[in-house]
């Protein structure tokens, strides 16, 4: 499969109907790309001169598009913008330089692995201390650091810098491996050492992009909250992508040094991160050709415009302006938007070939929903509850949403939770799923306390949530959505596999067909979320809770919104996904419930009001008393 | 350990920096705080201002009309980025409203730089501020108090309407909640763009005053964005108290640290920062929870 090619675009359009792809295009598409660039980068000598650049210009935009490589991972997968990629940029430069030219070590390889080595040990530093905060405090926070490190270089240690002249002086390019040695001369030589150096950083990159690491990746910048409730630990999946970025930084810096001979002190100057920026978002973030496009038509443009007498002033201010545009209408850069045209059109002539697909039609992936695969869970003690609940209380200031009150489930039940509005079900149900902490009382999962754990040990433990407002990977595939629940539950929270497939990751693939065919989508299995009707996207939102792989499942008012028949469909879906399961179900539909439920509990105005079954709740004086006295009050 | 009377003085130079990071960095806050947007077009805004009202004193040689003209040249600036291009932006990712500031910034600090060329600047000091003042404990250039006190008040009247005015009022509940309060017949639009553009102005203004101070040349702005960065970070993003508290404790930072070691000045702000980010990464004044 090559779901996390198609995830390579924000909102690529993806044939629709077609189930599977077929092997062969995948493998095509998976080694087709690695082709395309080695192809670049042996025609580009013979194309190049044409149009009056020269092996150097060339040169500096393999290192540049080496150093946007691991930026894209960064910034176009993962979705954070760092405005500090010149401190590792300048770290790789400086420890290249510095070592090279004391003598420490005369293998200029060596040294350049000590660039990358260094440049890592300060991403992991910074990205401690940055991801620790999300969104614009990290892209201000990365850029202070960078300017931290900067000033570091020019004051204090500039004894070992050499400030503001830098260190001159660093020795001819050798290529030593022990038993060959190889001068790199300049010019052309040098473009093809650095051309060899892209393409392995570029096979590792793409890697990284197909693996399941790069899957997640994708996870983290479609929905974070999301990902992290499907039980991945999303802090470490970012540190980890913020020190592979540091460290292709490190080695496009050791190699600038090498490059020029000598190391250039505004390498760790704010400009380089800003242009790095620039470069990537032009030439197309998330693509990872993206950064050498928009390398070379930076570059490029600055040598010609520089020399023409009308416009050389203004260079950067046309570049300024063109940016500006890229990012209002063209967002996804010039080889995004070129990819998402191509992809529209073989969408267009695949439609032409096969017709239209008929939207409703059921189809069988042929792995039935039995094949769904639940954690392992250790037997509970006889009378034990599954999942119990001491007295919790959530205050908010001083407004008490939940005041105290105490739950117990027994394993296989369904247990239906209701009350009116305000009656705090929904914070209740989060103290549950450890979104939050309670204010006082404990939770309990298998007698473990899980008391304010998150929502990613609580995943990892069985138990999953689906949330009232869908909360999912819009721009991903029903079938992506689902494979990342799956992945958290075959894999783990946490898992560097950054250089496998996603074909490695055993069972997965059947997980999803079988979590598809439960929910009953396979006939959308490569639809686009933001495509499908609002009782669908209800559906995934429930499969994603299903394919982490929970026995108890915590389903927060999954007929909200539905049409009857919709709601007809879901109430069939609710029996069946039952079996083998403890459910807990938050819904406003009390006739549904009545239908469902083994037991229910009642809550009013943040406060235990009753438990039965629901006979017992229906004649209940209490209850209905709660339901006509709560509407008045609230109305 | 330095002398009383440097010591001193260093405090008053730290105030001084402090009040006018304050006043920057109360623009970047408002703006964020109503309308989600980190401007990172701020420092270039500055740089607006600062050259606006050079050319306005080099024109009429008053010194209170170029302050004002500043600060009405960025308001303007800012109320064409804002209707231009920013309102296009609120319902994207902070990615890309960062990503087209930034880019404006470009434009914006190019723009300045065809106009004057690259070389500094120097805004003379207006007459009232020449000379020193004799403190008692010591001497301080007559200037650098005015500009306390200027920028004193300016963050004052920014308080003043913030929280004590209608207008303000229906600023705060923007933030809170801007469909609540457009359902009350409100036109938040409007309002939102009087934000972004008083904003702007704040930015223009501080960079007014600070011209005779330094030397002014295009590529300062960069340097005065970090900083405000690292005083709304130190404060807490969004907020106004916030702001002027981080302002404060900046200009302490960097003026007192150069007074055992220049070189490090900047470093330990970067420093502090470090530590709010570990320690209380809401910041001193921000809320948990937003952003």
């Amino acid at each position: 499969m090559s779901q996390s090619n198609e995830s390579v675009i924000q909102g690529a359009q993806v044939p629709v109907g077609v189930v599977a792809d077929p092997q062969g295009s995948a493998l095509r598409q998976r080694y087709g790309v690695l082709l395309i660039a080695a192809v670049i980068l042996i025609v580009a000598p013979y194309v190049a001169p044409v149009v009056g650049a020269g092996p150097d210009l060339l040169s500096r935009v393999l290192i540049w598009g080496l150093f946007g490589l691991g930026f894209d991972l960064l910034f176009g997968y993962t979705g954070l913008l760092s405005f500090g990629q010149a401190a590792f940029y300048g770290t790789g430069s400086f420890i290249t330089a510095y070592l090279l030219t004391t003598g420490i070590v005369d293998n200029m390889l060596i040294a350049l692995v000590f660039s990358i080595i260094g440049a890592s040990i300060l991403g992991l530093i910074i990205g401690y201390l940055t991801l620790r905060r999300s969104g614009i405090y990290f892209a201000m926070s990365t850029l202070a650091f960078a300017e931290m490190i900067y000033f570091l270089e020019f004051g204090p240690l500039r004894d070992w810098t050499g400030g503001e002249n830098g260190i001159p002086g660093i020795p001819e390019a050798v290529v030593d491996l022990g038993f060959f040695s190889v001068n790199v001369g300049f010019g052309w030589p040098m473009y093809t050492f650095l051309a060899v150096l892209f393409f392995l950083g570029f096979v590792v990159a793409r890697r990284i992009s197909l693996s399941p690491f790069g899957v997640i990746l994708t996870a983290i910048r479609e929905n974070p909250e999301r990902a992290m409730a499907v039980g991945h630990t999303i802090q470490r999946y970012k540190l980890a992508v913020f020190v592979i970025a540091a460290a292709y930084g490190g080695l496009a810096g050791g190699l600038l040094g090498m490059f020029q001979g000598y190391m250039p002190p505004d390498a760790f100057n704010l400009h380089t991160s800003a242009e790095l920026v620039i470069q990537t978002v032009m030439g197309g973030a998330g693509t990872l050709f993206g950064p050498l496009v928009g390398a070379l038509i930076w570059l490029y443009l600055y040598e010609v415009l520089q020399f023409v007498d009308a416009v050389g002033p203004y260079w950067r201010l046309i570049l300024g302006i063109v940016f500006v545009v890229l990012v209002t209408v063209f967002r996804r850069g010039i080889v995004g938007e070129g990819i998402a045209w191509a992809k529209r059109r073989r969408a267009r002539r695949v439609a032409v070939a096969v017709g239209e697909p008929q939207a409703n039609t059921h189809v069988r992936s042929g792995v039935s929903a039995s094949a769904l695969v639940m954690r392992e869970a250790p037997p509970l003690a006889e009378g034990q509850p599954i999942l119990r609940a001491d007295n919790i209380a959530k205050h908010y200031g001083g407004l008490k949403a939940v005041k105290g009150v105490s739950i117990s489930i027994q394993e296989g039940e369904l247990r239906g939770l209701i009350g009116p509005n305000g009656a705090g079900k929904s914070t209740f149900f989060r103290m549950l799923a450890g979104e939050i902490q309670p204010t006082h009382g404990r939770v309990y999962l298998r007698g473990q306390d899980i008391t304010g754990l998150g929502v990613t040990k609580v995943c990892q433990m069985g138990m999953s949530k689906s949330y009232q407002v869908n909360t999912l990977f819009d721009q991903l595939t029903v079938y992506q959505n689902i494979l990342m629940s799956v992945l958290g539950h075959k894999r783990g929270p946490f898992k560097l596999d950054a250089l496998k497939s996603v074909d490695s990751v055993k069972g997965a693939h059947n997980q999803v067909l079988a979590v598809l065919d439960l929910v009953e989508l396979t006939h959308r299995i490569h639809t686009p979320i933001h495509e499908l009707s609002y009782g669908e996207k209800r559906r995934v939102e429930i499969g994603l809770a299903l394919a982490t792989g929970a026995n108890v499942l915590l389903l927060d008012e999954p007929l909200a919104g539905m049409s009857p028949e919709e709601r007809v469909q879901t109430v069939a879906l609710l029996k069946n996904i039952r079996k083998g399961r403890t459910v807990l179900i938050v819904e406003h539909d009390v006739d549904a419930m009545f239908e469902l439920a083994d037991r229910m509990t009642v809550l009013y105005d943040g406060n235990f009001l009753a438990e039965g079954t629901p006979d017992e709740i229906r004649n209940s004086k209490a209850v209905q008393d709660a339901y006509l006295g709560g509407t008045e009050d609230n109305e | 350990m330095p002398s009383m009377s440097l010591f001193m003085s260093q405090v008053f130079n730290g105030l001084a920096l402090g009040v006018l990071l304050a006043l920057i960095a109360t623009g970047l806050t408002i703006i964020y705080g109503t309308l989600g947007v980190i401007n990172f077009a701020h420092g270039a805004l500055f740089v607006v201002g600062a050259y606006a009202g050079f050319s306005l004193f080099m024109a009429t040689e008053s010194f209170v009309l170029s302050l004002i003209g500043a600060a009405v040249v960025s308001l303007i600036v800012g109320l064409v980025m804002e209707r231009g291009l920013i309102q296009r932006f609120y319902n994207r990712p902070h990615e890309d409203q960062i990503l087209v500031t930034f880019g404006i910034s470009i434009v914006l600090v190019e723009i300045v730089r065809g106009i004057y060329g690259g070389v500094g600047q120097r805004v003379p000091l207006p007459s009232w501020g020449e000379g020193v003042v004799n403190m008692g404990f010591m001497t301080y250039p007559t200037y650098r108090l005015e500009i306390m006190a200027i920028a004193a008040s300016v963050l004052f009247a920014c308080w003043y309407v913030l929280y004590r005015t209608r207008l303000g009022l229906i600023i705060r509940s923007g933030i809170e909640d801007a469909l609540m309060v457009r359902m009350l017949g409100i036109n938040v639009q409007r309002y939102f763009m009087l934000v972004f553009g008083i904003g702007a102005a704040a930015a223009g203004f501080a960079g007014m005053i600070y011209g005779p101070m330094v030397s002014i040349v295009p590529d300062m702005g960069f340097r005065v964005l970090i900083q405000s960065f690292v005083v709304v970070v130190l404060g807490g993003v969004g907020s106004f108290p916030g702001a002027i508290l981080g302002g404060l404790i900046a200009g302490q930072i960097l003026s007192l640290t150069s007074l055992f070691n220049p070189v490090y000045s900047d470093v330990m702000l970067f420093a502090a920062m470090a530590l709010i980010l570990i320690f209380r990464p809401q910041g001193l004044m921000g809320v948990e929870g937003r952003a």
